[in-house]
């Protein structure tokens, strides 16, 4: 089973004066079961569209989206809404994580506003906190919480609903050199040991080598 | 649901300002609707308080007091219909009274009945000479056993007890004899003097659905009403309702408005926050009932407030002074009124709600 099957999707924008912009042009991406990708290119190059349209946040125009097996191309709203709550985790470029929420409230956000296990929820935030070296902080607001730290509470939330596939954007991004170097090694260890996929969307070339392989996208058009 | 509880808990400092200003806007609901009550009770009482089936009026007098005359043979038809049990006259004068200890000039102003079937909680007229007095009529300085002088002809009647509840446009009641009402009519009022046995309106009791029978068999003669279509007929009662209630009601739509643009301006700081939480899976409404559910709250929050507010005013102001009545009822009938204007007003961030895309969360940096 593979985490991500795109074939030939495109991604058509629609302007304000009826002239289109191509944002994907028939990318084809084929992302195993616990591969690390990292997916690299501009601003502007479709990074984030085709971020979007694996995550099932955004449709494609046409093409075809497999995710765990999962045909998610055809999907409405709310079943991507459905899907995502299932599927997905997300790691977004400001971490993004609820300010008046603790840490392990942050992470049980995802099940409350989603599968509401209760109880088991509760337990794998604390299995999380506890991998991610967070146990003792998980009574911490975010403003009580490093850059770090916070990162790994958002990485922590993404793996809450045990996700078949895993998307960072920019992750290092607002990190120093050495901190963005400490959590990409936690990215991928966390992702190996679960044996989960996950895309990291970058233009870092510094952290590549903590991925298995990199691909690139210029001007929507991808190339390995 | 949780997540917004949760906001309000950790930052109730956010939330203070729209509960101090609903707070403010309860406050003044319930200060009108009580004054309402208030005013349509101080007007109404003498009426509300009759037991009776229907009270006959003379047709042509538009259920005005003042103006019917109801005859002795009238009476007689009426008493004897079938399911009449009892039939009393009724007759009002009002007029200034000099209370003893008030200066020359400082009248009280009261509404004389006389009266054959006592009202509810008043006792069977006393002797001639004597009536019972409104307790409002405690503020302008009667008391029991007191001789006040009415008119301009300073008739003497003393006052031998204190109901409840009996005012009549305002004015404290005195309840007094038929022939005590007709004495001092007779004295102040020469122009209004009714010959004995005719009164101005009857007080029937019997059948529930009497008043129909009596017109028919006055031959039009007389138009009966309930009670309460004879509190809702007195002049002035509707006009006090209808301009209360329209203040109300633009009192409620500037709730609805504090309440839509407060709940708008969080939505719009919260839109990143939106974005995040939809891309992890939330509906938009789950969001959107996390803001009604503040919103509720809030409301909530200042009733409670407003209301406890009120209670205090209630017993601050002294009895007789400012028509002003505090009920559960209007209190809760206010504090319902602003639940559904707070709902109403969260409608307009429900297409912001809406509107916030998930993929906002992805490949920005706000």
């Amino acid at each position: 089973m593979n985490a991500l099957e795109l074939t030939d999707v495109r991604k058509v924008y629609t302007m304000g004066d009826d002239s289109e912009v191509v944002a994907l042009d028939r990318a084809s991406l084929t992302i195993g079961s616990d591969e690390i990708v990292a997916l690299v290119g501009p601003s502007g190059s479709g990074k984030t569209t085709l971020c979007s349209i694996a995550g099932g946040i955004l449709r494609a125009t046409e093409g075809r989206v497999v995710v765990a097996d999962e045909d998610i191309s055809a999907y409405s709203e709310k079943e991507l809404t459905r899907f995502r709550q299932r599927m997905v985790g997300f790691v977004f470029q400001s971490v993004n994580l609820v300010p008046f929420l603790t840490a392990r409230e942050n992470l049980l956000v995802v099940d409350e506003l989603g599968q509401r296990r209760g109880k088991a929820a509760q337990q794998r935030a604390d299995e999380l906190l506890e991998e991610l070296g967070l146990a003792d902080r998980a009574k911490n607001l975010p403003s009580q919480l490093s850059g770090g730290q916070r990162q790994r509470v958002a990485i922590g939330r993404a793996l809450m609903n045990d996700p078949k596939l895993v998307l960072f954007d920019e992750p290092t991004s607002a990190l120093d050199t050495k901190l963005g170097e400490q959590v990409m090694d936690l990215i991928r260890t966390e992702m190996k040991r679960r044996g989960t996929a996950a895309i990291v969307v970058t233009h870092d070339e510094r952290i590549l080598h903590y991925c298995d392989r990199s691909v690139h996208i210029t001007d929507g058009v991808l190339a390995a | 649901m949780k997540l917004a509880l949760r906001e309000m808990r950790r930052r109730p400092s956010r939330f203070v300002t729209a509960t101090v200003i609903l707070s403010l806007i309860a406050a003044l609901l319930m200060l009108l609707g009580g004054l309402l009550d208030g005013l349509i009770r101080s007007s109404t009482g003498a009426l509300r308080a009759q037991q009776a089936q229907a009270i006959v009026y003379s047709s042509t007098s538009q259920a005005s007091l003042v103006r019917s005359r109801v005859d002795p043979d009238v009476r007689q038809a009426i008493e004897q219909i079938d399911g009449v049990t009892a039939v009393g006259g009724l007759g009002s004068a009002q007029l200034g009274a000099r209370v003893p200890g008030n200066g020359p000039r400082d009248l009280a102003d009261v509404a004389l009945f006389g009266y054959e079937l006592a009202p509810d909680g008043v006792p069977d007229p006393p002797a001639d000479g004597q009536a019972y007095a409104d307790e409002i009529l405690k503020a302008d300085g009667v008391t029991e056993g007191m001789t006040i002088q009415l008119g301009p002809a300073r008739t003497p009647v003393e006052i031998v007890g204190f109901v409840k509840d009996t005012a009549y446009n305002g004015q404290g009641s005195l309840w007094a004899s038929a022939a005590t009402w007709r004495s001092v009519l007779l004295a102040n009022r020469p122009d209004a003097q009714l010959a004995d046995g005719v009164f101005q309106a009857l007080i029937v009791q019997g059948d529930a659905d009497i008043a129909g029978r009596i017109d028919e068999a006055t031959g039009g003669a007389t138009e009966s009403l309930t009670v309460t279509e004879a509190v809702n007929a007195i002049p002035g009662v509707k006009e006090q309702q209808s301009t209360f209630n329209q203040i109300i009601g633009v009192t409620i739509v500037i709730a609805l408005v504090v309440i839509a643009l407060f709940f708008a301006l969080l939505t719009v700081e919260r839109s990143g926050m939106y974005g995040v939480l939809k891309a992890l899976g939330a509906r938009s409404g789950t969001l959107f009932g996390g803001v009604v559910v503040q919103a509720v709250v809030v409301t909530a929050i200042a009733s409670v407030l407003a209301a406890a507010l009120m209670v205090l005013l209630d017993a601050l102001i002294p009895p007789g002074s400012i028509p002003l009545q505090i009920t559960p009822v209007r209190i809760v009938l206010s504090a319902v009124l602003l639940l559904v204007a707070a709902i109403a007003g969260c409608l307009f961030s429900l297409r912001r709600v809406l509107r916030v895309d998930p993929a906002s969360a992805i490949g920005t940096t706000v």
